[in-house]
This record gives structure tokens, C-alpha cells and sequence, in this order.
């Protein structure tokens, strides 16, 4: 029985909302549906634009590239082509035990001094905890160059004023290192507060009631527990440093020979492939893809493992 | 401590106090070492521009010519490089990230989003120098002899598109610029669109709206503030690109006059222009890198701050 059917009394205002609504969105329908499946379509078509470069560069890079990989590629140091062998392009030993000898150093003092900020971010609230975390995010997003003003202004040139001479080791692999290093330092600490921060309170309060102070659950208790999200955070800090151009282009000078010795000019792979992009010789242009895919694999490498000890971390706590 | 505890020995009890104590200070004294690293680093980028800015004054900020064989230091063309790349950058990198991001979290099956997901993460982990080697050896030549020629005859050599085709420079640096940041805006409002309750989104559909009604007021308005914070943060990352655009913009510290002209960068000029550089030409590359850190600085701090309040946990950035 609606009202529509007893004579005098008006409809039901609430019925005839209802109707209209109806009639409207039927009316419309089709076009809604014409428009959003549009857009959604167009969604997909940009996500799939998007996978375009990322196919395109992984395809030059293993056309290219793949054959370069050789024992003499990988043992030999760098030969200069001449007019009598305009092919000769040696190897990049010297680029590969630059690159290590350069990381390996900044890892060695950026990973103390970020994991130990991380658990000073997670564990106080105080108001320079807040200052330096904003310093270490704004840190994060700086143009990587500046650290290479920095390294080059403080250890190349070094400190000459008031007849005080102070640093100014010259061109040299520590002053790279030194650049990567503080350039890892805020990645670091970042990831590591994260982690720390996910340990939970109770398992600290448990220590903290059994009488173990501060230090004490911190090394033993937090840390431990933190391990894997730590882990992570060095090798995702790792794997941003090793492919790191910028901030060694000032600093580190250049070396055609095998340089062990931080102290003086090295080589390394970022900065050969800059280098030798740029060559007027078409084959160390070409060779260039070669070292380019060694050092890509490089940073995938250490970057899926990142990722794999944090999945791993993601299962256990499950 | 006052009462004698008698369940601790006097040993036990100045060990614990010094350990806490000792817990203190070193974190206090490490994270004091970082603070100073940037403290010194700040003063040092700024200290070692002083003699720039006693060469020019602030025409340094607004001067038209760049040249530093007769140290005339004006860094206008070149701010309108950075922001002219960046700008071209931006304008692909907005719409395709964001419609692939909404692809990835309410399009794609369960199983393929985390892979689609780890293979943007994986494209936002190459390094930037092979961005900017493919920019120079597969892009540039490809550029120069179709696209470049191709947009002049559609747009009938009309203002930004006129000749000559160089293959480097402005549009170039802006595509390669464009491929960088992509990753970082897709992974990052991907995490925005993602946190949206679900219930949302289900919800708006089961009262009758459309897929793209219930994307548009539902999922977009409050995401809002990530995927705004993240287009920020590929600002800044595209406004500091350094070595990828040094390879593909073609240093021309000139006023670019259209989209194929070479033009440069803040970053790329400091890069490039370091080699066999007099100590005054030093202190002018030091001027641009202050330029470069204090507009970089704002857009990030602003960027971070609205990717605190969206709760995206940019860790790997």
C-alpha cells in the first residue's frame, strides 16, 4: 500500500527523492561507467608506460654490456686506445678495487656513527633527538654533490688560516670515502631508528625488571632483536653508495693503475663510467656499457638482499 | 640512593649507575658527531662561497651571464635551466606515476602487484650515472635524428620546438629527469593510495559509484598528503640530479631558447665546471651549490613534512 494510492494525500517526499536519485543514476550509468573504465584503462596504459624505460635500459645494458664480461675485463687496469689498436681497452680492475677500498672505508665508520644515532632517535624524545632527525631527513634528500664541495673543501684543500694548517691530504680515495661515508650516515640512520623503534616496548621492560640498565638492554636485548631491519638499513645504504657518482667527482682525482692505498688518487666504477661515456674513442664509449652492467649488478645484488632479509624479518614476525 | 641497598654490593651499584651513564654519553657523544659533521659541512659549503660573493653581491642571484673564463658569475640562465627541467620532468612524472600507482594498488591482481611493486623499487635502486649513460648513448642519437625533427614538422618549427636538433639538452635532460623520479613518486603514493582503508573503498563501491567516482573522491582526497609529499620529494631529487643531467643537458651556461637548446643545470655546472678551475672560480661553483642546497633544503623539508603527516614510511629513500 504507498501512498500514491489514497486520493488527496500527497506522496511520500522521501519516496519521490528515492525515485529521482534512481532515475538519475540509470540515466547516467553508462556514462559513469564509459568514463570510469577510461580512466581506469588510462591507469593501466601509464603503468605500463612506466615499465617502458625500465625494460629499455635493462635491454641496452645486457645487449651492450654482456659481452665486455670477460677474466681480462674483470683482472686487467684500463690501457689508452692508439691509433695502432684503436680497440684496446684493458680492464677496470683498478675501478673495482677503487670502488671496494672507497665503500668499504666509509661503511667502516658510517655504520657505527649511523646505527648509534638511530638508537639515540628511538630511544630519546628529547628536543635535539628532533632537531636531528629533521637533519638527518633534510641530509637524505640533499644533492649529493654538495658532499663532495665538503670533502674537497675540508680534506683536499683542508684548513689554512690563523697559520694553522690542518688536513689537506690532496686528491685521494679517503676523501672520497669520506664524502660516500657521511652520505650514508642519514640513510642509516633513518632505517635504523625504524627498525629499532619496532622492537617492542615489552620485551625492553622485561630486561629493565630484571635490573639490566640502559646499556645493557640496548646491547643485548634491542639490538639483537633489531638485527635484520639493521641489516637492511646497511645494505640499503650500501647499495645507494656504491653507484654514487657525484660526490666522488671532485675528490677522488684518477688513477689508469692498480691503488690499493686510500691515501692516494683511485679509481672507481661510477666515475669511470662518467669518465668514459664522455670519451671521444668510440670503443671506450662502448665499453662503457660493460662496466655499467658490473656495477648495476652490484647494486642489485646488494639491494635484493636488503630486501630479503627484511622479507625474511617480515615472515618471523608473523 | 640514598638508604643503603642491601641487595646490592657497593661494586654492583657504581657499576650499574657508570653503565648507564656510559650508555648516555655514547649515544650523546655520536649523535653530537653527526650533528657537528652537518654543522661543519653547512658552514664549509657556505665559508668556502664568500669570495663569489664579494666578486658579484647579489648579482650572483640575478646576473644573465655565466662565464667563468672572465669570472662573471650570474646564475640566472641557470636557475631557469634547473627549473626548466625539472618542470619537464614533473609534467610526464605526475600523471604516469600516479596513474600507475592507482594501477598497482586497485588494478593489477594480488600477486602481480608485488612484483610490479619490486621492479619499480629495483628501477629506483640503478644508479644515476646509468640514467645518464643511456640518456647519452641510446636517447641522444634517437632524439636527434627523429623526435626532435618529428615535433618541429608537427608543430611547424613554432617556438619551443625550433631547430637545431642536437640530440642533448633541455627536453633530453628533462625525459631522463623523468625516468629517475618516476620509481620515487610510484613507490611513494603507491604507499599513500595503499594506506586508504580498504572498507573505503569497498564501501563507496557498494553505494553504486564507479571505480573512478570511488578513486576520485574516496582513495584520491585522502591520499592527498603523501602523494603530494612525494611529488615534492622528486622535486627536490630532480631539482639536485647531478651526474645524469652533467651527461645529457649539454652545458651551455646561456638562457636555453626552446626545449631542443642546451642549456644547464645548478648541479651539472658545479660538476662540470670543477676541472681546472681557479680558486675564485671554486668559490663561484660554491656560490651555486649554496643556491642549490637552500632550494633543496625548503623543498624537501616540506616535502618530509607532509610525508610525516601521510604516515608513509619512506625508508628507502
Amino acid at each position: 500500500m504507498t501512498a500514491t494510492l489514497i486520493e488527496g494525500v500527497p506522496k511520500d517526499p522521501m519516496l519521490e527523492r528515492r525515485e529521482l536519485i534512481q532515475g538519475v543514476a540509470h540515466k547516467t550509468l553508462s556514462r559513469r561507467m564509459l568514463m570510469s573504465r577510461l580512466i581506469v584503462g588510462s591507469c593501466g596504459v601509464a603503468f605500463l608506460i612506466a615499465l617502458v624505460p625500465l625494460f629499455a635500459i635493462l635491454y641496452s645494458l645486457v645487449r651492450k654490456g654482456i659481452h665486455w664480461w670477460s677474466i681480462d675485463f674483470f683482472t686487467k687496469s684500463p690501457q689508452f686506445p692508439s691509433l695502432l689498436d684503436p680497440n684496446a681497452v684493458g680492464g677496470i680492475s683498478n675501478a673495482l678495487i677503487g670502488s671496494l677500498v672507497i665503500d668499504g672505508i666509509a661503511a667502516l665508520f658510517a655504520i657505527p656513527v649511523g646505527i648509534v644515532t638511530g638508537l639515540f632517535l628511538a630511544e630519546s624524545s628529547s628536543r635535539f633527538a628532533n632537531l636531528l632527525r629533521m637533519t638527518a631527513e633534510i641530509m637524505t634528500g640533499l644533492p649529493s654533490i654538495l658532499l663532495g664541495i665538503f670533502s674537497y673543501q675540508m680534506l683536499v684543500i683542508g684548513f689554512h688560516e690563523w697559520g694553522i694548517k690542518l688536513l689537506g691530504i690532496g686528491f685521494s680515495g679517503l676523501a672520497g670515502s669520506f664524502a660516500i661515508g657521511i652520505l650514508m650516515i642519514p640513510v642509516i640512520i633513518k632505517a635504523s631508528e625504524n627498525a629499532l623503534r619496532s622492537v617492542p616496548f615489552t620485551i625492553r621492560e622485561g630486561a629493565l625488571a630484571l635490573g639490566a640498565r640502559n646499556g645493557v638492554v640496548a646491547r643485548k636485548v634491542t639490538i639483537p632483536t633489531a638485527l635484520p631491519g639493521l641489516i637492511t638499513a646497511v645494505l640499503l645504504a650500501l647499495s645507494r653508495a656504491v653507484g654514487e657518482t657525484a660526490p666522488i667527482l671532485w675528490v677522488i682525482g684518477a688513477s689508469n693503475i692498480i691503488e690499493w692505498d686510500p691515501r692516494h688518487e683511485m679509481a672507481s666504477m661510477p666515475y669511470l663510467i662518467f669518465q668514459s661515456a664522455t670519451s671521444p674513442y668510440t670503443s671506450l664509449r662502448e665499453e662503457t656499457w660493460g662496466i655499467a652492467l658490473t656495477l648495476v649488478v652490484v647494486v642489485l645484488i646488494i639491494n635484493l638482499g636488503s630486501r630479503l632479509v627484511a622479507a625474511r624479518l617480515q615472515r618471523e614476525r608473523r | 640512593m640514598e638508604l643503603p641497598d642491601p641487595l646490592l654490593t657497593e661494586k654492583q651499584k657504581s657499576f650499574s649507575v657508570k653503565s648507564d651513564m656510559a650508555h648516555w654519553s655514547v649515544l650523546y657523544g655520536v649523535s653530537g658527531l653527526f650533528a657537528l659533521i652537518c654543522a661543519v659541512f653547512l658552514i664549509t659549503v657556505i665559508v668556502s662561497s664568500i669570495p663569489a660573493w664579494r666578486h658579484s653581491g647579489f648579482s650572483l642571484l640575478y646576473g644573465r651571464t655565466w662565464s667563468q673564463g672572465t669570472n662573471s658569475f650570474g646564475a640566472l640562465p641557470i636557475i631557469t635551466g634547473t627549473l626548466l627541467t625539472t618542470a619537464i620532468a614533473l609534467v610526464f612524472a605526475v600523471p604516469i606515476g600516479l596513474g600507475s600507482a592507482l594501477a598497482i594498488v586497485h588494478l593489477l591482481p594480488s600477486k602481480l602487484r608485488v612484483f610490479a611493486s619490486s621492479l619499480v623499487e629495483l628501477l629506483a635502486a640503478v644508479p644515476s650515472v646509468v640514467y645518464g649513460l643511456w640518456g647519452l648513448l641510446v636517447l641522444a642519437p634517437w632524439f636527434e635524428t627523429t623526435v626532435q625533427p618529428d615535433l618541429a614538422d608537427l608543430t611547424d618549427h613554432h617556438f619551443p620546438f625550433q631547430a637545431p636538433y642536437e640530440g642533448v639538452g633541455v627536453l633530453l635532460a628533462g625525459c631522463v629527469l623523468f625516468v629517475m623520479i618516476l620509481p620515487m613518486i610510484v613507490a611513494l603514493s603507491r604507499d599513500a593510495i595503499a594506506i586508504v582503508p580498504r572498507e573505503q573503498f569497498e564501501g563507496a563501491l557498494s553505494v553504486g559509484a564507479t571505480k573512478w567516482q570511488v578513486l576520485k573522491k574516496v582513495v584520491l582526497p585522502a591520499a592527498k598528503t603523501g602523494i603530494v609529499g612525494a611529488v615534492t620529494l622528486a622535486t627536490a631529487r630532480a631539482l639536485g640530479e647531478t651526474v645524469a643531467v652533467a651527461l645529457v643537458i649539454g652545458l651551455n651556461p646561456l638562457f636555453p631558447h626552446g626545449l631542443f637548446s642546451t642549456a644547464s643545470t645548478l648541479a651539472s655546472t658545479i660538476a662540470l665546471q670543477f676541472q681546472d678551475a681557479t680558486p675564485l672560480q671554486v668559490a663561484g661553483l660554491g656560490a651555486l651549490a649554496v643556491i642549490l642546497m637552500a632550494l633543496t633544503a625548503i623543498v624537501n623539508w616540506f616535502g618530509r613534512r607532509l610525508i610525516r603527516r601521510s604516515a608513509v614510511r619512506a625508508n628507502f629513500i
